[in-house]
């Protein structure tokens, strides 16, 4: 990819679709005119704060206000007991099999606490720093429980329980093949166990709820990913009539998942605002929020692999534990399953088994964070296919090319019963290897090592797919999910010839105002300044199921041409009339209908709207609008494919890792702004080389999280990572406009190509695993561990 | 409450402030001027970083009433920065805004006040980073969305159009 210039300074008119559009979204967000949640001042504002425990697991006693309230500038405080009549319990929408154990999850607890964080009680004041004194003078008597820290341990007999129903939530199951068949006698049987670390989301913008009660209509504004699924869910849960619902996310900083959710927050913000008559606004500090917004992975992975000696692969095993935390929140039991079927990946086999078991833990609840179950698949397959090579003594990339599904097989469906519509790994890799000089840096590690290097080089590979786009409603019923994965869109012809358009797809970062724009002009013909995307408002977009899981162009942005569809459909009637033409004897050309055969004779599509706009002369029946909406519910999902390839210097004295080149061709079928999937590509990439080498979210032996902030927390700077040397193929999907998803692929193929890499580097030495992160303390033991167990070569 | 006295984008301002007001919550706060964002409570994460008298700080790390006496430039007034107002009120931009429109150096838009306003300060210590001075500059500013590749490229793009500010 060359760098991104100033391509949209092009004078002739061209396709939209493949064009590096700069962002619309850009002018306020690089002035500071960017109207975050936790800008909003409103006439009699008043703030909230949160009392939480400090106990991963407790019996409350007493909680006492009584001091808070005598303080300077507070308004009420409550404690949990004062909403239990109205509090109900957070939702869960994805109950994976019919016997889970989803707990009650009251938004502020009453009886119990479970994890270090969780809210007791609430003061409202008229400014933060007020609010923020006076929960230091709210009393809570605690009886402390034993917490339950370690998901292996937690179903044993004897273990403490989190809940009254015990520690386990759900197992869910998965077969297809004859697996005794293909592991009983097969020549090559290998096992292993992977951590998947817990990971805290760190979007930059902490979270911000805003809740104004005008009569018996309350307005939410919230940083979150999901206005729509949010505006039901209060209606559906706590009992506001939906129509007396207004949700805004405006401006959204980030959410990687993790503001897919409905928090305690956003539902106390609600009921307190109801309860005080002002409005309350609560913004979370970065401590609070690490402890507090759900977090993500946590799972331990046993996989088998079976396999023939010339590399083939007979079948597939795994075994998860998936800590769910000490809650189920929105999707939490659902997002292993959305790896279930991702093991597999792009290779073809004869059976693979599948079982998840959901264990409770009083931690943080884990639940939807970027890739959400894709990413832990792709690093065990991955990691395990590397290891296989080894056994067999093949190259890694020679494995995975005799097992991968070949381009002139697609459609494919895969063991687990996907259906991958289109792909071509042939193609993807060569581009790769071509970039990364695979065999001059098999040379040098060849010649570093044969001197003797204390600083090892090793070359990671990640051929990757994943399944996004979420998703068909049937396919998310038959997994038991509470909602379709349909999108809405609008297009409104303004009299003057402009375009509004409406998407129920809610970006906080995506860039859906350009892209959008661009998928609309070149649909309807009109210039991509005429166009204005709206979003993110429920009175705005009634109707939408939210940006999450890479869905948003896959989904929403073919919702959209559907609504261009009966733009133009409805235009050619008018325009008939007009041209006084047969409606069959128009042709539509970009942006007017033209008489066939006389092509000066002709209506634009402006000249239409605005013919709209008087109505003077309509043709009789025919409806003065050109207005159109369209919801569009997809027949697969989205899968997006590449090669990531990492080559890493691992210094064998002190463990340091670094990157030293990244090259990532990915294939997302047809682009609509190679800027804007650049930078998703180059952005996933530093999350999953963030799991890989620095982030994990700990607790210690009390339940305490100890990486509150960001000094203990790792999110890396730009001091900390590489470059990146990304390009793509295209494989058009199998959809009208040839789209994937890729919001995901970066973080999904990351972080096995930057760990296997680090194997490949030390395995000489005799290294075959590090747990990620892979920490310079880590590397460093794993290397001492080896030499002193006679391992190294 | 203490009485300061703040030059804040070319406006003074005087004020009676809590002495442990934070800088970013007099600015957001008292003054409205909610273009400076807070992403951290422990100065780790830079978003709200802005000029004092010319020198790039974290807002969220200095008390309004050390900014007594002092010139502030938050995002809001960079363009206008020794240009005067109309610059911001034309809708120019300053070259590292540009650079970064033009680079795609931001996705959600967060950490990118603070993002440009240490690179305003790393360009007029360095005009002529390499790559790594300019990752190492930014090392206290994060970014979640980017990973940083268009941002160093947005940077080298503002340097190399000359960019002392």
């Amino acid at each position: 990819m060359t760098a991104p210039t100033l391509a949209d300074k092009a004078d002739a008119p061209q396709a939209e679709l493949g064009r590096a559009r700069l962002r619309k979204e850009d002018a306020r967000l690089i002035t500071g005119q960017t109207n975050w949640t936790d800008n909003i001042r409103l006439s009699g504002m008043l703030h909230m704060a949160f009392a939480r425990s400090p106990f991963a697991h407790a019996k409350i006693s007493r909680v006492d206000v009584s001091a808070a309230l005598k303080m300077p500038g507070v308004v009420a405080a409550f404690a949990g007991a004062d909403f239990a009549a109205e509090q109900g319990s957070l939702p869960c929408a994805w109950p994976v099999t019919a016997d889970i154990v989803i707990p009650a999850h009251p938004p502020m607890a009453v009886d119990e606490v479970r994890y270090v964080g969780e809210a007791v009680a609430v003061v409202v004041a008229r400014d933060r720093y007020a609010a923020a004194d006076a929960v230091a003078a709210i009393d809570v008597d605690y009886e402390p429980l034993p917490p339950v820290l370690d998901m292996r341990t937690a179903l044993e007999p004897d273990a403490p329980k989190v809940h009254a129903e015990g520690n386990k939530s759900y197992e869910w199951v998965f077969a297809a093949g004859d697996a005794d068949a293909a592991f009983s006698g097969a020549p090559v049987v290998l096992e292993r166990t992977y951590r998947q670390q817990r990971l805290i989301p760190c979007a930059m913008e902490p979270r911000s709820v805003v809740a104004q009660w005008v009569d018996d209509q309350v307005t939410l504004w919230s940083a979150t990913q999901i206005p729509h699924v949010l505006r039901f869910a209060l209606s559906a849960f706590f009992a506001i009539p939906e129509q007396n619902v207004r949700v805004i996310a405006p401006d959204v900083g980030g959410g990687f998942g993790s503001k897919l959710q409905v928090t305690a927050e956003e539902v106390l913000a609600v009921l307190v605002g109801r309860r005080v008559g002002k409005p309350v606004k609560w913004t979370e500090s970065r401590t609070e929020g690490n402890m507090t917004v759900h977090h993500g992975r946590d799972q331990w992975q046993r996989i088998r692999i079976a396999a023939d000696r010339d590399g083939r692969i007979r079948g597939l095993d795994v075994d998860l534990l998936a800590d769910m935390g000490a809650y189920l929140m929105l999707v939490t039991p659902g997002v292993p399953l959305l790896g279930a079927f991702m093991f597999p990946a792009i290779y073809k086999m004869d059976a693979y088994s599948f079982k998840c078991t959901g264990i409770f833990t009083t931690k943080m609840p884990t639940d939807a964070y970027r890739g959400a179950g894709r990413p832990e698949a792709t690093f065990a397959i991955e990691r395990i296919m590397d290891e296989l090579a080894v056994e067999l003594g093949m190259e890694p990339m020679e494995l995975r090319q005799r097992n991968w599904i070949k381009h002139e097989e697609f459609p494919f469906t895969t063991i687990a019963g996907l259906t991958y519509d289109s792909g071509n790994y042939e193609a993807a890799t060569a581009r790769a290897m071509e970039l990364f000089d695979y065999a001059g840096l098999r040379r040098e590690q060849a010649e570093r090592s044969a001197r003797g290097d204390s600083v090892r080089l090793g070359l990671g590979i990640s051929t990757f797919t994943e399944m996004c786009g979420l998703a068909p409603s049937r396919v998310l019923g038959s997994l038991s999910y509470g909602a379709g994965g349909w999108e809405s869109a609008s297009i409104r012809m303004l009299p003057t010839g402009k375009v509004e358009v409406v998407t129920g797809s809610s970006a906080h970062g995506q860039g859906h105002e350009t892209a959008w724009s661009q998928i609309v002009a070149d649909q309807l013909g009109v210039p991509f300044e005429d166009v204005r995307v709206l979003h993110g408002d429920t009175q705005v977009s009634p109707k939408g199921m939210d940006t999450y899981g890479s869905r948003s162009l896959a989904v929403g942005g073919l919702a959209l041409a559907g609504a261009c569809d009966k733009v133009i459909a409805k235009a050619r009637v008018i325009a008939a009339a007009m041209l006084e033409a047969s409606a069959d004897d128009l042709e539509w050309l970009p942006g007017r209908f033209a008489v066939r055969g006389d092509p000066e004779a002709s209506k634009t599509i402006q000249e239409i709207a605005l013919a709209t706009f008087a109505a003077h002369d309509l043709p009789e029946g025919v409806e003065p609008s050109l207005d159109s909406d369209y919801t569009y519910d997809p027949d697969n999902f989205s899968f997006p494919h590449g090669t990531h390839l990492c080559a890493v210097e691992v210094d064998t004295e002190t463990g340091f890792t670094k990157i030293r080149s990244y090259v990532a061709v990915d294939d997302v079928g047809v682009v609509v702004n190679p800027l804007i999937v650049e930078g998703q590509v180059h952005g996933g990439i530093a999350q999953g080389i963030a799991q890989a080498l620095y982030e994990e979210g700990v607790y210690d032996e009390a339940g305490n999280l100890v990486t509150t902030t960001l000094a203990d927390y790792l999110v890396p700077s730009a001091a900390d990572l590489p470059s990146y040397q990304t390009e793509r193929t295209a494989t058009p999907a199998n959809n009208r406009l040839g789209v994937k998803g890729v919001g995901e692929a970066g973080t999904i193929a990351s972080t096995p190509a930057v760990v296997n890499a680090i194997i490949d580097a030390l395995r000489p030495l005799g290294v075959s695993d590090v747990e990620m992160p892979c920490t310079p303390e880590r590397v460093w033991r794993a290397v001492q561990d080896a030499a002193q167990s006679g391992g190294a070569a | 409450m203490t009485h300061i006295t703040v030059t804040v984008d070319g406006v003074s301002y005087a004020d009676d402030v809590e002495p442990r007001l934070l800088l970013v919550h007099y600015l957001r706060e008292v003054l409205g001027k909610t273009g400076t964002p807070v992403g951290c409570d422990t100065s780790n994460c830079g978003a709200c970083t802005v000029l004092l008298d010319g020198e790039s700080v974290k807002s969220c790390a200095v008390l309004a009433v050390q900014a007594d006496g002092a010139d502030v430039t938050t995002i809001e007034g960079l363009a206008a920065s020794g240009r005067g107002h109309s610059a911001q009120a034309n809708g120019a931009l300053h070259p590292i805004q540009r650079a970064f429109h033009e680079e795609h150096a931001l996705q959600c838009g967060y950490c990118t006040p603070g993002m440009i306003m240490a690179a305003a300060d790393l360009l007029r210590d360095n005009p002529h980073p390499t790559d790594e001075e300019i990752r190492d500059g930014l090392e206290g500013n994060l970014c979640r969305c980017t990973g940083y590749e268009n941002i160093v490229r947005a940077v080298r793009r503002a340097a190399e159009a000359g960019v002392t500010a």
